[in-house]
């Protein structure tokens, strides 16, 4: 256990020291920011509240990002060390590799949920101090939508370990990470729709509906948070919702099972690695 | 106390189809300072990970401290110092972080660290400073640093001192005999016998994966029974003719300067005949063989003697 810890504060430190937790949380913090000022000026005050708007648009927003800062900062973590010269090093020392994935695991995620917590934490702070009323719903969705957002983050934390750990060079590990998201957020979803088109209105047999949108963790997140309630209404995403029978903790359970196959299997893989 | 801390019987390891290590077999005492010495690819890499447990022999057996270290045992890790060859560290922390990391991981009292620090000569200002801006010789210093952590029983350094220049590579030396008495069993390997600098007990030499030689330096040189040369000049007076001296086949090299190759034992006889009569003599010279040529010697006739 305290191996871990000593892993993580070692990966936490270097993330402060190359500016990684810094460039993150800014560039988070600016978009949420952009978006929360932007997206508030067509709504004006049609009695929607403000912060459900924001959700909307940080969960869009999240889909897109947090996936790609994950990966970023992930595939790298076991083949680029190899590369340098480092792991022999460590791997000499009184430690196990489960450890030093999970070391690493931790340190990555926290610095992922501060980025996320302080990046996001402005737009709604910023928000309040303008002088909007929030009510206390909102400020739980709000909650929720951050915590499933780091949830998201840790599904590709694990996916960007398996590729590092599959990966011989730090260059093919960056490409297969880059084509993780490109699948995960842009194509499978366009596949998706197409087989919706092609439906011509036939509604999918729902099993089938279900077991397709959990298969995406980025689809599992987008249905937490914007497939009910005030969110589903303004994403328009609450029709979808309306024909699964996914409920939200099968929802997290989904992205719960995302994280932990691919930690698996990362570990496995790089246990059974020689260097 | 007299069992042996690091043993090796018949290990062999394979890549594929490259054969890194095939049989070799060895075992190194406590207090031992031990060379490993062969050309790059010869095998010394994968025997000092094989000792470490980082990879597992492909036939054979290795014991350190009594365990089998692929097995990962803590107990045994902590007692080992490790020092990989072209070492390298995190590049944003500084120096004093990476130590305290290392120190952490071995259960080390982080406050030992200053006195560390200045065993292996790395300024308190550049301790400072992010292993980035440090050179060749300061991460070879703070690797040696954490090799060192702990008081390791066995340490095993690979290519030590390659590529430091020949002050810091002194440096390098006394601290390793500072070691020895310690009772640390110490293995460095290197591709040149010369950089060794007669300081170790004992040289192993391995060539393709296998041991060619083992023993003390002066036992190789006794077995490889390299000739001395020595050269004459003789003095203004005396004839031009060669030096007497029974069977010796002296060479002129030049005006007045005779050479001869001399078996070991014939050294010193041939010396008090060319002595006789001091005046005769201008200059002296007695050339013993190199460590170059010992090592030449050992991997042209390999297989000669185990
Ligand atoms: N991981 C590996 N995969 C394949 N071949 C290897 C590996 N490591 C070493 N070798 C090969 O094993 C041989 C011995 O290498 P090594 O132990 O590194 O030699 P040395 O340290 O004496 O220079 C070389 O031919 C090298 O190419
Ligand atoms: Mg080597």
């Amino acid at each position: 256990m305290n191996n871990i810890l000593i892993v993580a504060r070692k990966e936490i430190q270097e993330g402060l020291r190359n500016r990684w937790v810094l460039a993150t949380t800014l560039l988070l913090a600016a978009l949420a920011l952009t978006l929360s000022f932007l997206g508030s000026a067509p709504t004006g005050n049609v009695g929607v509240n403000q912060l459900d708007v924001v959700i909307v648009s940080l969960s869009s927003l999240t889909i897109f990002l947090v996936p790609l800062i994950a990966l970023l900062l992930a595939h790298d973590a076991i083949v680029g060390e190899i590369e340098r010269g480092t792991m022999l090093l460590l791997i000499s020392y009184p430690i196990g590799r489960r450890q030093i994935i999970f070391g690493k695991f931790l340190g990555h995620l926290a610095i992922l949920a501060f980025a996320t917590l302080f990046g996001y934490g402005t737009a709604a702070a910023a928000l309040a101090l303008t002088g909007t009323e929030i009510g206390l719903a909102s400020w739980w969705a709000f909650l929720a939508m951050i915590t499933s957002s780091i949830l998201l983050g840790m599904v590709f934390i694990a996916i960007g370990y398996v590729t590092s750990a599959l990966s011989s060079e730090r260059s093919t590990a960056g490409g297969i990470a880059i084509g993780v998201w490109l699948f995960f957020v842009l194509i499978y979803d366009m596949a998706l729709l197409g087989v919706l088109v092609a439906a011509e209105g036939r509604p999918l047999p729902s099993g089938l509906l279900d077991i397709l949108l959990v298969l995406n963790p980025t689809d599992a997140y987008r249905l937490l948070n914007l497939g009910s309630g005030e969110a589903g209404a303004l994403s328009g995403l609450g029709g979808i919702a309306g024909h699964t029978g996914l409920n939200g903790p099968m929802l997290v359970a989904a992205l719960v099972a995302w994280i932990a196959a691919p930690l698996t299997l990362a570990l496995r893989i790089f246990s059974r690695r020689e260097l | 106390m007299t069992a042996p801390t690091v043993t090796l019987s018949s290990v062999a390891k394979r890549y594929g189809r490259i054969e890194a290590v095939k049989d070799v077999s060895f075992e190194l005492e406590q207090g031992q300072t031990v060379a490993l010495v062969g050309h790059n690819g010869a095998g010394k890499t994968t025997l000092i990970k094989l000792m470490l447990g980082l990879i597992r022999p492909t036939q054979g057996t290795v014991q350190v401290l009594g365990k089998d270290p692929a097995r990962g045992d803590f107990a045994v890790r902590q007692r080992l110092g490790y020092l990989p060859e072209s070492v390298s560290f995190h590049m944003a922390l500084t120096g004093r972080e990476t130590l305290a990391f290392y120190a952490r991981l071995k259960r080390v009292d982080v406050s030992d660290m200053a006195g560390l620090f200045e065993r292996v000569g790395l300024a308190p200002a550049a301790a400072d400073r992010p292993v980035r801006t440090y050179s060749k010789g300061m991460r070879q210093r703070l690797g040696l640093a954490q090799a060192l952590l702990g008081a390791p029983r066995v340490l095993l350094l690979d290519e030590p001192t390659s590529g430091l220049d020949p002050a810091l590579r002194r440096n390098f030396y006394e601290l390793v005999s500072g070691l020895r008495s310690a009772g640390t069993t110490i293995l460095l390997s290197s591709h040149a016998l010369t950089e060794l600098e007669d300081r170790t007990d004992r040289v192993i030499i391995v060539n393709e994966g296998v041991t060619i030689a083992d023993g003390t330096l002066e036992k190789l040189r006794g077995i490889a029974r390299l000739p001395t040369r020595i050269s004459v000049t003789l003095a203004d007076g005396a004839g031009i003719t060669a030096p007497s001296g029974g069977q010796v086949a002296w060479k002129a090299v030049r005006d007045r300067t005779f050479e001869a190759e001399v078996a070991p034992e014939n050294k010193i006889s041939i010396l008090r005949d060319v002595t006789t009569d001091p005046a005769a003599v201008a200059a002296l010279h007695v050339v013993e063989p190199t460590l170059d040529e010992l090592y030449a010697h050992f991997l042209g006739g390999r297989g000669m003697m185990r």
